[in-house]
Parts: structure tokens; C-alpha cells; sequence
């Protein structure tokens, strides 16, 4: 099995203005996240919105430089590769985005999108683009009729399977999906995500799947990313963190998804309160303003990752609050 | 008798022979109940209690054998009576509470303006209603909060406060639309279970508009399955999610990533789909309008619709509805 993709210390931060005569502040929007992914394996990273996931994503992508902090893409190096080799890098990381209204060039035929990675990075020719096009359109479950049309004439549905067809031409070692199926239906979302797994089987593509939806996540998954404002709380495998989560916000998460038959073992926890600031984060563990656990060591001293179970966690006290 | 009481209510849009959004609907509310209406986009789900609101606006038809609420016949009501129940007796929180809110006024402004409207308080005994109403949706530094436009607020504070503004006059009847579907999970929470309590204290009806079944499953009594702008399910919870009778209600759980885990490593199994998508205005079969869908699909289902069948542990609307036993162990 290999490594696609290796991230150590992985950090960005953004400096914004707070108006002419005040000095600018920084927002840590992500913060030392290190993570291995093999391939054909998924990550999934969740939390709450402006917890960081997606400018992992915009960095993952090669959108975004990280401010500090190395990435590898399939061994080799993204900070200090040449323009051409950039280039190269790229074609390794695709990525599928949540709107697939907003996704897609209204003006172009959804043949012609799909080709056009094809088209930038390859020397094929006219003939062999259209032939790759129409095999990844039926993969998808797209008719061949569909070549033709624009992307208004399909559902939500449809459109997603046209993103990540696009997505997939280029058979990237690496594919990040932001959010892909929170925009669709129930049964239109189970369709996108079979059609994920099907993708991944046949390419052997190692997936981040970045989701707010922990049903969908567990579902996916084989390893798991918990974050909160900017910073990794808890890693470790699917299984074992959904059936015994460790940090106390991967157990509020828990607690608070709601079920259709509510598991008894299901940890009962309720937190109060709304995501902190992240131009003036608490001092500590960020998350102690609405920890439940929080003493006086949380509030002056930010707890570190630290292996437990074969789970990392940064929590002062999860053996005091984990029976 | 019962709060509201809709009767084969038919919206349609454009000419008075379109395809109905809502076709043929009936629907009732008894008095301090939890009803949810669950259904995908385009099920007429909040279009039904637009209609009821009287929020439909010309080329929109509204039809209906009946609509009472609390007496009165919402149908024929003219701007100012509506007025005085809309908004007093009939309250409703919206989707997104960043648009719910005037950006212009201050929250205290908008939650002392129904107090006016609809209770003639004015002056320091609305300010001090209005603070009382802040606190009872449990914002913090609620006095400070008063003075504090929209903007200034997160999107689980919006939707507090348009919370306050929906109970300022202890509706009757809350109609809460997808009050939830913009907010964080553990604010979801958060607003669900003071939703609940309000509902508890206040003694007032809820109706649940979501498309999340498994919300559903933690706060209603009662359950409305709609599918192409028709009641396909009528059922209590958890009966309905125990063993549906609708093959659409069956789809929708079946299709839930949550049923699937456990069994499976992940990954390795797939969701259960119902093949292709809803149909649209210009493609409705002539029979059952599931039925180019449905995988139990026979003859007579493709010539004839059903109609809502009751039956003993709700309603549903298919001729073979799906007994206890057939449903696919779990």
C-alpha cells in the first residue's frame, strides 16, 4: 500500500484588516495537522463551520500555500517544486466541490469540460479525448446523449456525478471532496455516494472527505479528522472513534447527531455555547469555554496531540473523563 | 376538535390546469402536538404552510375543500383579519435566520414591533417583554443583546431570535421550516431541544418542516411522508421508522448512511437508491407517481393512483402497502 499523501505540521495562517488605523490581526485558520493517507483509503475530516476544513482543503489542493508545514504528494515534495513540476503535482489532486451549480461552466457542454483536463495535460488527440470522455461519462452512469448538453439541463444529482467525472480524468492519486453531498437529496445522496465508493474501487484513489454529516462520514470512512477552530482534537480510525470517542467535542459531535434509532451506548452530552472567535481565540484549550471538563490547566495550558489507544487526542484529561 | 385542519389542498403555479406543487393534500393538527412533514426538495412541504400563512402570491393558486385554523377558515380571510392572526395565533421561523431578520432595525426593534402589533405594549413594558422574551431563548448577555443589529449576531443567535419573535405572542401554532438546516450540529441541537421545551411550557402545536429524517425521529409525534406534492405516508413515530408502509418511506430510510454502518467495513457496502429522480412538471406518470421508481411496482399501479388508505398503524398511499412482516431485516 502507498503513501499518496503526507502531510506534517500542516499550517495556515491569514492576516486580515480590522479597518485603517487598528494593526492587522492574524487568523490561525489551521494549525499543525499532520496526516498519512494510503491508497484507496479515506480520510474524513469533520467539524463545525470555520473549523478549518476547508482551508485544509484549499492547501491540500495546491489552491493555497501552507504558511508553514510540508506536504507530500505521492513522495514527492510540494514546498520548492518548480513551476513544471508543480504542474505535475497538480494532475495528483483533484478536487469536488459542495455546489454543483456553482462548479460547472454554464457556457460549456458538459462534454467538452470533462475533456478539457484531458486536453491541458495530455497530448491526446481529438478523437482518444472524446473516446476517455464517453468511458468515464458511462462509469458515472451519464448516457452518451449527455456529451451534448449543458450543465443547466441536469439535476443536482447529475451535476455531481459530471464534477466528479471531471474530477476523475485525470485518474488522480489524490481526491478531495469538500461537502460533496450536502446540497442533494437523501436518495440522490446515497446514489452520489455509491458511485464514490464504485470510483475508488476502480481507481484505487485515496479520498479526503471533508463533511460536517456524521452518518455520511462513518459510512465513508476509514480514518477520521476531528477539528476545532483551526486545530486536530482527535485522529484515529473510523470504527474505533465512532464507537469510543475519546475528546469531549468528538463526544459532543456524537451526542448532538441526531438518530433514527438513537444508539443506548450513544454518549449524552450536551454543550452550550457557539464556536469562539478565531481573531481572539480563548487562551488554552480552545475548546474549554464550552467544555463540560474544562478546570484550570485547560483554561492556561493548550493540550498537545498525544497518543491513547492508537488515537491521537488533545485533551488534558481524557483519561479522567473516558471510563 | 382539532387545531388545523387542511382538507384537499391544491397549490398550482401559472394556469389553473398546471401540475399541482401540492395535490390534494389533507392535514391536521391537534392542540400542543409535534407534527413533521418530511419530504425532498420540490415535495411541496413548504408550500403547504405558505398556503396556510396565505404567503402565496399571484400566479399562485391556492385551493381547498377546507383550511381552518382554530376556527377560523384561513381561505377567505382578507389582509387585515389575516393580519391579526398571522403572527399572533400562527407563527412561523424561518430557514435561513440571517434573512429572516430586517438588517436595518435592531433585534430589540423587531421583537418589540410584534409586541406592539399584536399585544399593544408599548414603550418600557415591551423593552422589558421583549428582554424577557431574549432570555427565555436562552441568549446570553440577553440586555446588551437588545441594542444589537442582525449582522452582529452568529447564525444560531439569528435563529434565537427569530425564535423570540415567533412565540412574542404565544402562537397557537408554530410552523418551523428547515429551522435547523443552516446551523452547526451541536447549534442544531441546541435549537431543537429549545424548540421542544417551548413547545412543552407553552403548550403550543409545532409543525416540524425538514428534510432530516432522523431529526424527525428525536423530536415529533407524528409524521407526514410527502412525495411530489402528495401525502404517500401518514404515520406516528417510531412506529413509521420501525416498519413503513410507504416503498417511498422504505427508500428514504433504507437510503440513510446511518442503517448501513455496523454491518460492513467501510466502504465496503452500498447505500440502498431508488433509481432516477423525482417527477417534474411535464413527465408525471399517469399512475402512482412513484411508480417508475418503485421496486415493487405492479400493473395497476402504473394505470391508476392510489388514494391515502388508512389503515392500522397510520396511512398510506399505495395498494400494496408494506406489512410489518415483508419490511427487509435490519
Amino acid at each position: 500500500m502507498s503513501t499518496v499523501l503526507q502531510a506534517h505540521e500542516l499550517t495556515r495562517h491569514y492576516s486580515v484588516s480590522r479597518g485603517l488605523f487598528k494593526p492587522a490581526a492574524t487568523v490561525q485558520a489551521l494549525n499543525g495537522v499532520s496526516f498519512s493517507l494510503q491508497a484507496g483509503r479515506t480520510l474524513a475530516v469533520v467539524g463545525e463551520s470555520g473549523c478549518g476544513k476547508s482551508t485544509l482543503a484549499r492547501a491540500l489542493t495546491l489552491i493555497e500555500e501552507p504558511s508553514a508545514g510540508s506536504l507530500q504528494i505521492a513522495g514527492r515534495e510540494v514546498a520548492g517544486a518548480s513551476k513544471a513540476e508543480r504542474k505535475q503535482l497538480r494532475r495528483d489532486v483533484q478536487m469536488v466541490f459542495q455546489n454543483p451549480y456553482a462548479s460547472l461552466n454554464p457556457r460549456q457542454k458538459v462534454g467538452d469540460q470533462l475533456a478539457e483536463p484531458l486536453l491541458i495535460n495530455t497530448d491526446l488527440s481529438r478523437a482518444e479525448r472524446r473516446e476517455r470522455v464517453q468511458a468515464m461519462m458511462q462509469q458515472v452512469g451519464l448516457r452518451p446523449e449527455h456529451y451534448q448538453r449543458y450543465p443547466h439541463m441536469f439535476s443536482g444529482g447529475q451535476r455531481q456525478r459530471i464534477a466528479l467525472a471531471r474530477a476523475m480524468m485525470l485518474q488522480p492519486k489524490v481526491l478531495v471532496a469538500d461537502e460533496p453531498t450536502s446540497a442533494l437529496d437523501v436518495s440522490i445522496q446515497a446514489q452520489v455516494l455509491n458511485l464514490f465508493m464504485d470510483l475508488q474501487e476502480e481507481f484505487d484513489t485515496g479520498y479526503v472527505f471533508i463533511s460536517h454529516n456524521l452518518a455520511v462520514v462513518r459510512h465513508v470512512a476509514d480514518d477520521v479528522l476531528v477539528m476545532y477552530l483551526g486545530r486536530p482534537v482527535e485522529m484515529g480510525a473510523s470504527e474505533s472513534l465512532y464507537s469510543r470517542p475519546l475528546h469531549p467535542y468528538t463526544r459532543a459531535l456524537l451526542s448532538a447527531t441526531p438518530a433514527i434509532h438513537p444508539d443506548p451506548d450513544k454518549p449524552r452530552m450536551k454543550i452550550s455555547g457557539e464556536l469562539p472567535n478565531p481573531l481572539n481565540p480563548p487562551s488554552g484549550c480552545a475548546f474549554h469555554k464550552r467544555c463540560p471538563h474544562a478546570d484550570e490547566r485547560c483554561r492556561a495550558e493548550r493540550p498537545e496531540l498525544r497518543l491513547i489507544d492508537a488515537r491521537q487526542v488533545a485533551c488534558h484529561h481524557v483519561e479522567r473523563i473516558v471510563d | 376538535m382539532s387545531l388545523l385542519d387542511i382538507r384537499n389542498l391544491s397549490v398550482r403555479f401559472g394556469a389553473a390546469d398546471a401540475t399541482p406543487v401540492v395535490d390534494g393534500l389533507d392535514l391536521s393538527v391537534d392542540k400542543g402536538e409535534v407534527l413533521a412533514i418530511v419530504g425532498e426538495s420540490g415535495s411541496g412541504k413548504s408550500v403547504t404552510m405558505m398556503a396556510l400563512m396565505g404567503l402565496i402570491d399571484a400566479p399562485g393558486i391556492v385551493q381547498a375543500d377546507c383550511m381552518q385554523f382554530d376556527g377560523t377558515d384561513m381561505l377567505r380571510l382578507k389582509g387585515r383579519q389575516r393580519r391579526h392572526i398571522v403572527g399572533k395565533d400562527l407563527a412561523m421561523v424561518f430557514q435561513d435566520p440571517m434573512t429572516a431578520l430586517n438588517p436595518s432595525y435592531t433585534v430589540g426593534f423587531q421583537i418589540e414591533e410584534v409586541l406592539r402589533q399584536h399585544l399593544g405594549l408599548k414603550g418600557k413594558a415591551a423593552r422589558a417583554r421583549a428582554l424577557e422574551l431574549l432570555e427565555r431563548v436562552e441568549i446570553p448577555g440577553a440586555a446588551s443583546r437588545l441594542d444589537a443589529y442582525p449582522h452582529q449576531l452568529s447564525g444560531g443567535m439569528s435563529q434565537r431570535v427569530a425564535i423570540a419573535m415567533a412565540i412574542a405572542a404565544e402562537p397557537k401554532l408554530l410552523i418551523a421550516d428547515e429551522p435547523t438546516t443552516a446551523l452547526d450540529v451541536t447549534i442544531q441541537a441546541q435549537i431543537m431541544e429549545l424548540l421542544l421545551n417551548l413547545q412543552r411550557d407553552q403548550g403550543m402545536a409545532l409543525v416540524l418542516i425538514t428534510h432530516d429524517l432522523a431529526v424527525v425521529a428525536e423530536t415529533a409525534q407524528r409524521v407526514c411522508v410527502m412525495y411530489a406534492g402528495q401525502a404517500v405516508e401518514l404515520g406516528q413515530v417510531p412506529t413509521l421508522f420501525d416498519a413503513p408502509s410507504h416503498p417511498y418511506t422504505e427508500a428514504l430510510l433504507k437510503a440513510l448512511p446511518e442503517r448501513s454502518v455496523g454491518e460492513h467495513s467501510a466502504g465496503a457496502s452500498r447505500l440502498a437508491t431508488l433509481p432516477g429522480i423525482v417527477p417534474g412538471r411535464y413527465d408525471r406518470p399517469i399512475g402512482c407517481l412513484l411508480s417508475p421508481r418503485c421496486p415493487y411496482v405492479q400493473e395497476r399501479c402504473q394505470q391508476q393512483r392510489p388514494a391515502l388508505a388508512p389503515h392500522e398503524r397510520g396511512a398510506a398511499r399505495c395498494f400494496f402497502p408494506l406489512q410489518p412482516t415483508t419490511e427487509v431485516a435490519r
